[in-house]
């Protein structure tokens, strides 16, 4: 049987299926994520081996943002749990509060992520080993020093996880699930900023962030300007100060700059 | 527009055009974007207006966001012109019933909203709604209060808002910019939430920790005590 064949075979079942095809975006919506595979597992291999021309890059890709995102979770899951086990580091109760919240939703992440990837046929990579007093010695005794690593670890994550989202554009499912734990991350974000005394949102390159030349990494480019077609965003309107021009829009991380903070840890 | 062609792009994988057929002109340029230095957003704008092709009719009062990235962009506007309104009038009437902080805090929101509201009119450009009239009389300016509660509202809304028309985007590009706003308006919404009762800045997220997506109708059926403009939202993607 020829792919030919095969094709009229599917048309006469399912007239649309060109139409059905006119996209990737479209496919993964008519197929679903989890669909994807049951359909792919009932039809031939030649018809399979097109889909997977035409889809199956963009399924590895999904897969590979999403133990990303894992490596990420499980940082943050380690680091507040070891945080909250460190005798006299977070005595405050209403600390303690936040912070067990904070560390329960990471954990309910990283659960969900694996879930997700082997829904998805995906293999999740297990925890690494993280050493977060390789370059903060104090992390885990000096209660400001703590915050500051989970400023930096929140405002990370949520720059990473924008990072990826358009490789996520193609399955509508994966896509809104990062999205709906990217704003968790900036609601953690903005909390433990405003521990620190600081304002919840960026300003410049870590102008209001108040971190160490280490932790600088974690801020780079957050003093862009030029959003959409408009060079300096600064000047829509009346005008706006740079504060508030960087200030209202955060700034996406590459998986490389992300590779590079989180190495600091490693 | 440098930075949103540095995104890499699903859509920009040439190997499977051959595979999609007649190729719809929007599509050409979503694919052609990936490449051509040249493109800037108002191209990709007029090119998203071919869908308007099929807009189903609708009462002259009412003000239709548009279909596809437009009719999401648009739909974006609204909400931030909700919001940018609502803090201008927070800072005229109420700003000396805040401290120090807060009163940062509230200056801060304007100038954010506001800016996200002006970036959306210009990027938009001629494709763009118009100035929507807004109705805050169920909100008490004398009261902080009420203040908050409703900024708490509009935040958490915008969040949720944001998160569900991600997946109505089909401009990796776009996608990129509402991530860009979206995080901040969470930012907005935990520390408001915090102002209200400290400690419950995400308190949105359910057992899964994954804040609310909300689809546009629903959204806008939130706003609408707010809205006195009419808002069809008929033609915007499903």
């Amino acid at each position: 049987m020829n792919i030919f064949n095969i094709i009229e075979e599917i048309e006469k079942a399912d007239p649309e299926v060109y139409s059905r095809m006119d996209s990737r975006r479209h496919a993964f919506k008519s197929l679903g994520s989890i669909g994807k595979k049951t359909a792919l597992a009932a039809i031939p291999f030649a018809l399979g081996s097109v889909f997977q021309k035409a889809y199956g890059q963009s399924n590895s890709m999904v897969l590979e943002v999403l133990n990303f995102a894992l490596k990420l979770e499980y940082l943050e899951r380690n680091f507040y749990t070891q945080a909250l086990a460190a005798s006299g580091l977070i005595t405050d109760g209403t600390a303690r509060a936040a912070i067990e919240k904070i560390q329960m939703h990471e954990a309910a992440h990283v659960d969900l992520l694996i879930a997700t990837i082997q829904s998805l046929n995906g293999t999740p990579i297990s925890e690494p080993t993280f050493n977060f007093g390789k370059n903060f010695p104090d992390w885990n005794t000096n209660y400001q020093t703590f915050l500051t690593l989970a400023q930096a670890f929140e405002d990370t994550g949520v720059r990473a996880y924008k990072g990826q989202a358009p490789n996520l554009i193609n399955n509508d499912t994966v896509l809104t699930a990062a999205l709906q734990i990217h704003s968790v991350e900036a609601r953690h974000a903005a909390h433990i900023r405003r521990m620190r005394g600081n304002l919840g949102w960026i300003v410049g390159a870590g102008d209001n962030s108040n971190v160490p030349a280490g932790a600088q990494p974690v801020y780079a480019g957050e003093d862009n300007l030029m959003q959409g077609g408009i060079n300096d965003v600064s000047t829509v309107g009346d005008g706006y100060s740079t504060a508030i021009a960087t200030g209202a829009f955060d700034e996406p991380l590459t998986k490389e700059q992300v590779a590079q903070i989180v190495s600091l840890f490693e | 527009m440098k930075k949103l062609q540095e995104q890499p792009s699903e859509k920009g994988d040439n190997s499977s055009i051959e595979l999609l057929g007649p190729m719809q002109r929007r599509k050409f340029f979503r694919y052609a974007g990936a490449t051509a230095a040249a493109t800037t957003l108002l191209l990709a704008f007029t090119s998203c207006n071919d869908d308007d092709d099929e807009m189903m009719p609708t009462d002259p009062e009412t003000v239709d966001l548009g279909s596809g990235d437009t009719g999401i962009l648009n739909y974006a506007y609204a909400l931030e012109q909700l919001e940018a309104a609502y803090y201008a009038e927070v800072v005229a009437r109420s700003l000396n019933m805040f401290n120090q902080t807060e009163q940062q805090i509230m200056q801060d929101l304007k100038g954010h909203e506001g800016i996200h509201r002006d970036f959306l009119k210009a990027a938009l450009g001629s494709a763009a709604i118009p100035d929507l009239e807004v109705d805050f009389s169920a909100v008490n300016f004398n009261d902080k209060n009420s203040i908050l509660t409703t900024a708490r509202t509009f935040e958490d809304l915008g969040v949720a808002a944001y998160n569900g028309a991600g997946k109505l985007l089909e401009d990796a590009g776009l996608l990129t910019l509402a991530g860009k706003i979206v995080s901040v308006e969470a930012r907005h919404a935990a520390v408001i939430r915090d102002l209200i009762q400290n400690g419950t800045f995400s308190d949105t997220a359910n057992s899964q920790g994954l804040d609310p997506a909300m689809m546009p109708t629903d959204v806008l059926q939130a706003a609408a005590p707010f809205i006195k403009t009419k808002i069809s939202a008929n033609n915007l993607p499903q």
